[in-house]
């Protein structure tokens, strides 16, 4: 079953195609990455997805549901998260508080109760709360909760951005680079970490440039260079691809490397 | 009432109106700073309730627990008018559109003569007793507090750290920002009703730019960690004149000084003390 269908998504900055009619389907469960060399328009392609960035043309499909004309916030609402590249976490709240944010579209209890701080109010927070809990076990942080977010270290916010992402049991994740700036000890369990969601049923999209990681996780990648899709596939075909290698060596090294290499 | 109290009472009314009125205004600007937004048309979301509710008092009559209810209407109309436009562009254009507002309605409140012009509108019956006030201040500040630190608490804290993210997270930033704007004009409109009351008479300049940049510095020496925060920021500069009663006309020297130093070495207001977030 098909969770996500792209349909010739393209968009266009003021001369410069950022990304260029791609097309992607995405299986539901598994792992999928999107790779390619820098500025070759993957962060662009997953603001598209989220709803960050209007797309010039194309379409989005989640799950049966033409979502492309739909904001961010409805996106979210409708099963859709993510990390950002750079950590974007909420500095001043505590941890606990990050994540309960991302729980915000399924929380709905009326303002009256709020005001009132009536059962049903009472009940929701408390279930909320716990739900956060679970997120911040899932991802080894359930000891910080009541830290401030800004307090934790780089690996960690990583982490609390995942927890905060997962809360609402997406059925879409997607990871801008989950893995950029961790040590190797913490590539490993992000790893195992990125298993565990899987498994609990939510597809994962990832953008990585740790080609090792990749190749150990994704069961399909994409590869797009300077805004394009040039390969779709499993990883171990990827590496064999004569586009894919020229993109990331130079059209001139990747000859020569042919060349060299017996047939 | 002992003597003593009631001697208190009478000597400073105009003082403990002040307070109570400009906690409100406070409380005001706070709404909107709190989801990230910078208004500054407090002053004439103020001068609307103040006019609606004297005009309904004085042309037809109406009694205070009716007109005070209603004061907010006026007010939260005009917030809607403006905001929607500006709120699809960001930051600096809804606090020049709301400056724009208030330079608009003064001219309109001159001109007038139905709105009393250039002598504004005198013998608006004194019904706004001194606990009434400070009721509404504090039924307000509750409401916000219990608002603060549910979902919503949360969501207006995160778009004001990043409204991207906020979006990201399932956040309807519009939908809040419009609603938070009309908060604040109908908390604004409230105060101007129980001070045109408590004072008998309100002129067109009352509700100017001074009076928009006084109730920011409320705010901005409070800060807006939590709904106390901008209320004791208010308390402070409505009382500090009085006790520098000499240097009286040096208050908005003062103020100016204030928002100066604030900003320079409390970023995060005099009360930084930060509210929990959750409601469990």
């Amino acid at each position: 079953m098909t969770l996500l269908t792209v349909r010739g998504l393209t968009r266009r900055y003021a001369g410069l195609v950022a990304v260029d009619r791609v097309d992607l389907d995405l299986p539901a469960r598994g792992v999928h990455a999107l790779i390619g060399p820098n500025g070759a328009g993957k962060t662009t392609l997953f603001d598209l997805i989220s709803g960050l960035v209007i797309p010039s043309a194309g379409r989005i499909v989640l799950d049966g549901q033409d979502i492309t004309a739909l904001p961010a916030d409805a996106r979210a609402r409708g099963g859709l998260a993510r990390t950002f590249q750079a950590i974007r976490l909420f500095g001043a709240m505590t941890v606990l508080e990050n994540v309960l944010t991302g729980l915000h579209p399924h929380l709905s209890a009326p303002l009256p109760a709020i005001v009132l701080h009536l059962a049903r109010l009472r009940r929701e927070e408390r279930n909320a709360v716990a739900r956060a809990h679970e997120a911040l076990a899932l991802v080894g942080l359930e000891q910080r909760a009541g830290e401030r977010a800004a307090a934790l270290s780089y690996g960690e916010g990583r982490r609390l951005e995942i927890a905060r992402a997962m809360a609402g049991a997406p059925r879409l994740l997607l990871l801008d680079e989950p893995a950029a700036g961790l040590n190797p000890a913490e590539t490993v369990s992000l790893g195992v970490l990125i298993r565990t969601i899987v498994a609990a049923g939510t597809t994962v999209l990832l953008v990585e440039h740790d080609m090792v990681f990749v190749m150990g996780l994704a069961e399909t990648v994409t590869v797009l260079n300077f805004g394009r899709r040039i390969f779709h596939g499993p990883p171990a075909a990827a590496r064999g691809d004569k586009e894919v290698i020229a993109a990331y060596l130079g059209a001139r090294v990747a000859a020569r490397f042919a060349a060299a290499s017996p047939p | 009432m002992p003597p003593w109290l009631s001697d208190l009472l009478w000597t400073y009314q105009n003082v403990l109106v002040a307070l109570g009125v400009n906690g409100l205004l406070a409380l005001s600007m706070y709404v909107v700073l709190a989801a990230g937004q910078l208004s500054l048309g407090q002053a004439a979301f103020m001068g609307l309730g103040a006019y609606a509710s004297a005009l309904l008092s004085l042309r037809l009559h109406w009694p205070f627990w009716l007109v005070l209810p209603l004061s907010p209407v006026v007010p939260v109309g005009f917030a809607l008018l403006v905001g929607g436009p500006t709120l699809r562009l960001s930051g600096i254009y809804l606090a020049i559109a709301t400056i724009g507002l208030g330079e608009v309605l003064r001219a309109v409140y001159l001109n007038v003569d139905a709105l009393g012009g250039a002598l504004g509108l005198s013998g608006i019956p004194e019904a706004a007793p001194l606990w009434l006030i400070y009721l509404v201040l504090a039924a307000s500040l509750f409401v916000l507090w219990q608002v603060g630190r549910s979902r919503i608490g949360r969501a207006m804290e995160a778009m004001r750290g990043d409204a991207r993210t906020a979006l990201a997270m399932g956040v309807n930033v519009r939908r809040y920002r419009l609603a938070t704007l009309a908060a604040s004009a109908a908390l604004a409109g409230l105060a101007g009703a129980l001070s045109a009351h408590a004072t008998d008479f309100i002129g067109p300049s009352d509700y100017g730019f001074e009076t928009a940049v006084s109730i920011l510095s409320f705010a901005l020496l409070g800060g807006v960690a939590s709904p106390f925060a901008p209320v004791l920021g208010a308390a402070v500069l409505t009382l500090l004149p009085e006790a520098l009663r000499g240097f009286a006309d040096l208050r908005l020297v003062l103020n100016g000084l204030v928002i100066v130093l604030a900003v320079l070495f409390l970023p995060r207001g005099i009360l930084p003390w930060r509210m929990r977030r959750s409601a469990a």
